[in-house]
């Protein structure tokens, strides 16, 4: 199973260090990364394996809510069903 | 291999466009809890929908927090109580006490279903049921009640009609102090679908299962801001563009539903792929309207422009999901929908033009609040003439008015919420409908060939 996290806002330093940290508290595991830039905005997508990560799926997006919060990033965290049914017939 | 353009476009429309799914709506058969005593039907209905919607609310949320995807409301939806009255007898107001109790006990945000389907006559507990609404809405606040005055295949029951125009006065009336809130919650058919989601027309009809999930999106600001992106484009490209951006939105509903159906272990029944608005900015089906190029919603080409988007909604929801239903197009709510509001704020809105818009959109005259002194065979009349172009159609249509007691013309109505709030509308009451109205009897049902 595999879901879709991603931080939009200012561009900063260490913004993909700061969420790979937390993936990894989380044990789940990045399996591709891309950056790109949103209505002036910067926009990380990061596809992750959630397969064997601690805790529930709920846990690990808190975690990652709360450190947008904290670095002032709008960080989503979202089953990755929603994009394959939206996008692909 | 997903793809971070539609991943970003996405997240998008949930942030800044207002896409959501407006409600998962669990219908609920009742017809194996008519027992002849009331008290002991009542128990049996409370009984057996809090032990169906038990987990609706919590599965919502989880839903809700996997796929990061709003779901406004939670809903259940029954049927008609007529239905049970016919068994139990007694005073039908206690299944609205049982409703409001369940609605509480499970957390759902409405309960739809005190409803009579008259559309050829009365049959045991209709008449009951109907003269009950008002109380019934007065005393709840959870419970919506709908009643089916007329069908394709019927013609229209103008006995009932006659009844609705009092019905729709007396629930304002008996919630004047409270913004008339009871007219808001009671809706009078033609040709109602039995799986409908939305309130408040939402009950389960007699030929759908025991039980099922039902899903009603929305998005109308996600259609705007997709034709924002094509301003000079001529409208087989507007045509294109909406049906493309509401197959989007309806893969959402089928999977949400989908998704709800197995973690509750009730069949899927319909996603209904409607573009309801609220009254947030940028949710506004008047907007999308606007930006199709009219300077306001109200003026030439809104009836034109409005059937654009109606279709092509259809056209792009019906191959997104397995199955559709419900009503299933463009909702024109005056008072859920900011752009409407202005429209009729500044009178480029009338009812008549609304009664043109809903010839082509999907239910009808809706949220519209009419001077409090409207006598309750105007209320008819205007009922009549919806109920007459859904006959004639073969489409669902239905009035919402709310009879704004004891307000002129100039002032307002704030309901709050979902509901919104909105202007009084002219009508013209100084001419009467009345001798029409109290000749009741039926409107035969009409010709199905000869089509011009």
């Amino acid at each position: 199973m595999k879901a879709v996290i991603t931080v939009i806002g200012h561009d900063t330093v260490g913004i993909l260090a700061k969420v790979s940290t937390r993936c990894a508290e989380y044990n789940a595991n990045i399996i591709e990364v891309t950056q790109s830039v949103m209505e002036d905005l910067f926009a990380m997508v990061m596809l992750v394996d959630i397969t064997k990560i601690t805790g529930e799926f709920t846990d690990l997006q808190n975690a990652l809510i709360e450190l947008g919060d904290q670095i002032g990033m709008k960080i989503h965290v979202m089953h990755e069903d929603i994009f394959n049914s939206m996008h692909h017939i | 291999m997903l793809n971070t353009k539609d991943i970003l476009e996405t997240v998008h429309m949930i942030d800044a466009e207002n896409l959501d799914i407006r409600t998962i709506t669990m219908g609920i058969s009742l017809l194996d809890c008519a027992d002849s005593s009331i008290d002991l039907s009542c128990r049996k209905v409370y009984d057996k929908v809090c032990r169906l919607a038990e987990r609706l609310v919590p599965v919502g949320c989880e839903i809700e927090k996997t796929y990061g995807i709003p779901i406004i409301n939670k809903r259940i939806s029954v049927t008609p109580i007529a239905l049970l009255t016919a068994v139990s007898g007694g005073n039908p107001v206690k299944y609205a006490e049982t409703l409001e109790k369940i609605s509480q006990t499970v957390g759902v945000n409405f309960i739809g279903g005190y409803s009579a389907l008259v559309h050829k006559g009365f049959s045991a507990g209709d008449r009951e049921l109907i003269e009950s609404i008002p109380e019934a809405l007065a005393c709840t606040s959870h419970v919506c009640s709908s009643v089916n005055i007329g069908s394709t295949k019927a013609g229209i029951n103008m006995d009932a009609v006659g009844m609705m125009g009092k019905v729709v006065r007396r629930a304002a009336e008996l919630t004047k102090d409270d913004n008339c809130i009871g007219a808001a919650k009671l809706v009078v058919f033609c040709n109602a679908p039995e799986d409908n989601p939305f309130m408040a027309g939402a009950f389960h009809g007699i030929g759908e299962p025991d039980c099922e999930i039902n899903v009603g999106v929305s998005g109308p600001g996600v259609v705007r801001h997709a034709l924002q992106k094509c301003p000079d484009g001529d409208l087989t490209e507007v045509a294109d563009i909406i049906k493309k951006t509401a197959f989007k939105i309806t893969r959402m509903g089928q999977l949400v539903g989908t998704a709800a159906s197995e973690k509750l272990g009730v069949p899927f029944g319909i996603v209904d792929l409607s573009l309801a608005p609220t009254p947030a900015v940028g949710d506004s089906v008047a907007h999308i309207l606007e930006e199709m190029g009219l300077e306001i919603c109200g003026t030439h080409g809104t009836t034109a422009a409005l059937a654009l988007l109606n279709d092509a909604v259809k056209k792009g929801g019906v191959m997104a999901s397995s199955h559709v239903g419900g009503l299933s197009g463009a909702f024109i709510p005056v008072s859920e929908d900011a752009g409407m509001i202005a429209a009729a704020r500044s009178q480029d809105l009338s009812i008549e033009k609304l009664e043109a818009m809903t010839a082509v959109c999907s239910v009808g005259l809706d949220m519209i609040i009419i001077p409090g002194d409207t006598p309750a065979s105007t209320i008819s009349a205007i009922i009549a003439d919806e109920a007459a172009i859904g006959m004639v159609n073969s489409k669902t249509t239905a009035v919402r008015v709310i009879p704004a007691i004891g307000k002129q013309p100039g002032e307002e109505l704030e309901f709050g919420g979902l509901l919104g709030s909105g202007p009084i509308m002219k009508l013209h009451n100084d001419r009467s409908s009345e001798k029409f109205i109290a000749r009741g009897g039926r409107i035969p049902a009409p010709m199905q060939a000869l089509k011009n």
